[in-house]
């Protein structure tokens, strides 16, 4: 069996990890039963899945700790240890198999296994953390003490800057800048000549790194075993499940219109004052004001305008007709209708790209000149409540909308926006623009239904 | 020739000049552009990062997998070539003379020669190394300059783009440990830099995005009010570009812009101040007063307002109004593509060379050579028969520059590192073949 680690502990933290939190290097070579391949499978699923949720939710760290330690405990714990760690086990490479097939679900796949690392590891106490950190055969550098004293006060400018306070027994590891780049990019650390200073406290992000790295060639070789030779042995035997598996959660995407008709051009300006959420409201307004909107803009809008069901013909006409005026319809033409096509996947590699969604959307950062990203988070508070305003909200719910924001709640704001507009509840909760319109549509199409008179 | 070229004379001190050729003019003056002054050579010799000679440790393919890519107008048409690829400097530069494209750009280093890209599966064609890159366009600080707008510059404002340079420069090498940096005039508004160290090509899309974020401090679209905010004391990077280029560029600005002088430039500014008792004590006091900068930090720095939000007040206006705005998804991508340097802005006329960052203060824009100057010097040097005409043009100043300030000390470190793979490889097969 080769799990990297099977260290014996009676694992009653209660924190509801396991004891052991295995770096799935290689594919055990255990036995197991079909049925234990399956059902092993979802209730892992069931955990990333609620981690997903968790994080589009846009929860706090020490809340995503609770969550995963909860839905741990929930669906994957056992009594044994043991059996605990054998099952962790062979769901990750069930999981792989199934993931592995396509670039969205791989890309998924990694972001989840990697946030439940990350809290599972947050959740480890300091020796057992230490014991990873080795597996990892992290040659890290501990500073060395001439080298500190060089460089402390920066080190304690630093950890002022992010509200920490070190001190003289801090340990700090010297790393290349690139092994630790959430820290970087949000000026968390230290960095001197392409090395980064990374005290003990901030050691998750560099592990959560490596451990992304190394299970992202994993799935690229999976991806390339299944296809070369795994997919046809098992072609009766596993390659069903694994199908069936990849069809579970995941939630809809929203690239395929489904329930709603398609649309048409008549009715965009309509739709576009009862159905669109604000963020989409807003770029709509200003193409229709500017007759321009910047890429990201238009990609923002252009594929939410996909996925409620605008066709690639009424797309062209839609933004041909918009920038002509400003541009002329020849650079129309020769510059923006190929990027519109391609967002339908007809041009270049043809991927059919998907609308984003709302925690996409809210970690994007509007520059100079542009009118994408969450307007609840990037509008200031006056041009907010005019925006708000304009939608007919007031009173009440503008102020439990703008308490939310404050307290950096951008997604309920939107739900609290939906329900004020609509006069109905959203249980649901909005994590998605495609979303907002679905409910809406479907909300005004009940309506319709009952105002009818019946036969 | 020379009567046409006479009264298209640009005046170098005027930018837009509508006496900037087009059409079949600019036509014209690029197939002497390219067929006297391009640097082709030297464009390949960087290119090749080493791999041009004949050290067994060359990969001779490298030059090859470039992506190039040509724009070219015709008449009424304006044509856009990517993937275009060469196996060497000459390559290069027979179908850049014959093609005489109005723009060239720089991309990825592919897997395999982007030519034959369709005889690969999908998978088997990627971008594997690209410089590090950053562009910024002075148009992006609109709403802090009232001397110029949109394409057009002045030397009141270009300092910004010096700031820029300044700020990004230091950080690059004394944060990140890059040392091979090209800082490039892109023609008409603004500055591109390539940073060319092997490191740096090899960086992958998620820590290009890291570094960009790292320099990302001025955020937010048309619609937020305040886009720099500090809750805490600041990081080193930003402590050091504060004291050592922003504070008093701040100042300049300030008399350059006079920006206290007219009331609804400075009216933006107490925009920015969180707390609206301050601001109103200030308007008020400040009813035909002009000392107002001073007044306004010492009210701020006095602490007296406890208010939430003001201690980094004073650096956040600074910021706001002076901190890099770099266009973020330049930076991000892998294969984004990038003007190369020497070209000519179809815009202006004026080339593309490059800026020496140590003596940024002293660029100045406005006498940037044109393309119609360059052509008007050829001239005069051939008429008074002047060997070597080209090099007793001005362009020449710029590819010395080129060469002494960025590609010899490129090449040696490149040949070093060819030189040290190398010995290592042929250590390792020794290696193996000891018992």
């Amino acid at each position: 069996m080769e799990i990297v680690r099977s260290q014996r502990r009676n694992g009653s933290d209660g924190s509801g990890s396991a004891a052991s939190l295995p770096l799935y290097k290689s594919a055990p070579s255990l036995e197991f039963r079909l049925e234990e391949f399956g059902q092993y499978a979802i209730d892992r699923l069931r955990v990333l899945q609620a981690i997903s949720d968790g994080l589009s939710r846009g929860k706090k760290p020490e809340e995503m700790e609770n969550l995963v330690s909860e839905q741990w405990r929930a669906n994957m714990k056992h009594q044994d240890a043991d059996k605990t760690l054998r099952k962790d086990i062979i769901s990750h490479f069930v999981l792989r198999l199934v993931y592995c097939r396509e670039e969205e679900m791989r890309r998924w796949f990694l972001s989840m296994e990697t946030a439940l690392f990350r809290y599972r590891f947050r959740l480890q106490n300091a020796e057992a953390q230490k014991s990873i950190m080795n597996e990892l055969q992290l040659q890290y550098n501990v500073l060395g003490n001439a080298e500190y004293e060089t460089i402390k006060d920066k080190l304690t400018e630093a950890a002022r800057s992010v509200n920490f306070t070190s001190n003289p027994e801090t340990v700090f590891y010297k790393v290349p800048f690139e092994d630790v780049p959430e820290l970087v990019a949000s000026r968390r650390v230290f960095i001197l000549k392409g090395f980064a200073f990374v005290p003990r406290n901030q050691v998750v992000s560099l592990v959560c790194t490596i451990f992304r790295s190394n299970i992202s060639k994993a799935l690229a070789l999976t991806n390339r075993k299944w296809r070369a030779m795994i997919q046809d042995q098992e072609k009766d035997r596993i390659a069903p499940m694994v199908e069936a598996l990849g069809n579970v959660y995941l939630g809809p995407d929203y690239s395929k219109p489904k329930d709603c008709a398609e649309i048409s051009l008549k009715d965009i300006n309509q739709l576009a004052s009862t159905s669109f959420p604000l963020c989409m409201r807003h770029l709509f307004g200003k193409l229709r004001e500017d007759h321009h909107l910047k890429h990201q803009g238009r990609m923002q809008l252009g594929l939410f305008l996909k996925g409620v069901g605008l066709k690639l013909e009424d797309a062209l006409a839609f933004w041909r007709a918009e920038f002509s005026q400003k541009v002329g319809a020849e650079r129309f033409d020769k510059e923006y209708a190929y990027s519109i096509r391609h967002n339908y996947g007809k041009e270049g590699k043809r991927t059919d790209y998907t609308p984003y969604s709302c925690q996409k959307i809210i970690m994007s950062t509007p520059s100079t000149g542009d009118h994408h990203g969450c307007p609840y988070r990037h509008f200031s508070e006056e041009n907010l409540r005019a925006a708000l305003n304009k939608m007919g909200v007031g009173g009440r719910a503008m102020d439990d909308i703008m308490d939310k924001v404050r307290n950096r709640h951008y997604q309920l704001a939107c739900t609290l926006t939906f329900e004020a507009t609509h006069g109905t509840s959203c249980e649901t909760g909005i994590n998605h623009p495609n979303q907002y319109f679905v409910e809406s549509r479907k909300f005004f199409e009940s309506k319709n239904k009952q105002s009818q008179p019946t036969a | 020739m020379t009567k046409e070229k006479e009264e298209h004379r640009e005046d170098p001190m005027q930018i837009d000049s509508n006496r900037v050729p087009t059409g079949s003019l600019l036509t014209d003056y690029l197939r002497i552009y390219y067929g006297k002054f391009f640097p082709y050579t030297d464009m390949f010799k960087w290119l090749a990062y080493g791999n041009d000679g004949k050290h067994p440790g060359c990969d001779s393919s490298y030059f090859g997998r470039r992506e190039f890519s040509f724009t070219i107008k015709s008449d009424r048409d304006e044509i856009y070539l990517r993937f275009q690829s060469f196996f060497n400097a000459s390559e290069m530069e027979t179908s850049i003379k014959a093609k005489c494209p109005t723009k060239i750009d720089i991309g990825a280093v592919y897997t395999v020669d982007p030519a034959k890209r369709h005889a690969y599966a999908q998978s088997g064609f990627n971008p594997i190394e690209r410089e590090l890159v950053f562009d910024i366009d002075i148009s992006d600080y609109d709403d802090v300059r009232y001397c110029c707008s949109g394409a057009d510059t002045c030397l009141n404002c270009w300092p910004l783009m010096t700031i820029a340079i300044k700020v990004i420069d230091t950080a690059l090498r004394e944060d990140f440990g890059f040392s091979h940096i090209l800082w490039v005039y892109s023609g008409r508004r603004g500055v591109h830099c390539w940073v060319c160290d092997s490191r740096a090509r090899r960086l992958s899309k998620e820590q290009r995005s890291a570094i960009a974020d790292y320099f990302h401090v001025y955020k937010g679209g048309e619609n937020s009010l305040k886009k720099v905010t500090f809750s805490g004391p600041l990081h080193p990077f930003l402590a050091r570009a504060y004291t050592d280029v922003l504070k008093n560029e701040f100042e300049k600005w300030v008399s350059t812009q006079k920006l206290f002088e007219h009331e609804e430039r400075f009216h933006k500014i107490l925009q920015l101040i969180p707390d609206e008792s301050v601001v109103s004590e200030l308007a008020e006091k400040w009813q035909g007063n002009s000392v107002r900068w001073e007044h306004l930090k010492h009210m701020l720095q006095s602490g007296s307002k406890k208010t939430q939000g003001l201690r980094r007040c004073i650096e956040e206006i600074v910021f706001s109004y002076t901190y890099p705005r770099l266009d973020i998804q330049v930076t991000k991508g892998m294969n984004h593509l990038l003007k190369a340097p020497f070209c000519v802005h179809p815009g202006t006329g004026r080339i593309c060379i490059p800026i020496d960052p140590k003596k940024c203060e002293e660029f100045d824009p406005t006498s940037v050579p044109t393309v119609a100057q360059l052509i008007e010097e050829l001239n005069a040097n051939a008429s008074i028969g002047a060997d070597n005409y080209v090099e007793k043009t001005s362009l020449a100043a710029s590819v010395h520059l080129f060469r002494t300030c960025f590609l010899e000390p490129l090449i040696k470190t490149c040949k070093d590192e060819l030189e040290n793979a190398y010995n290592t490889k042929i250590q390792q097969t020794k290696d193996s073949l000891n018992w």
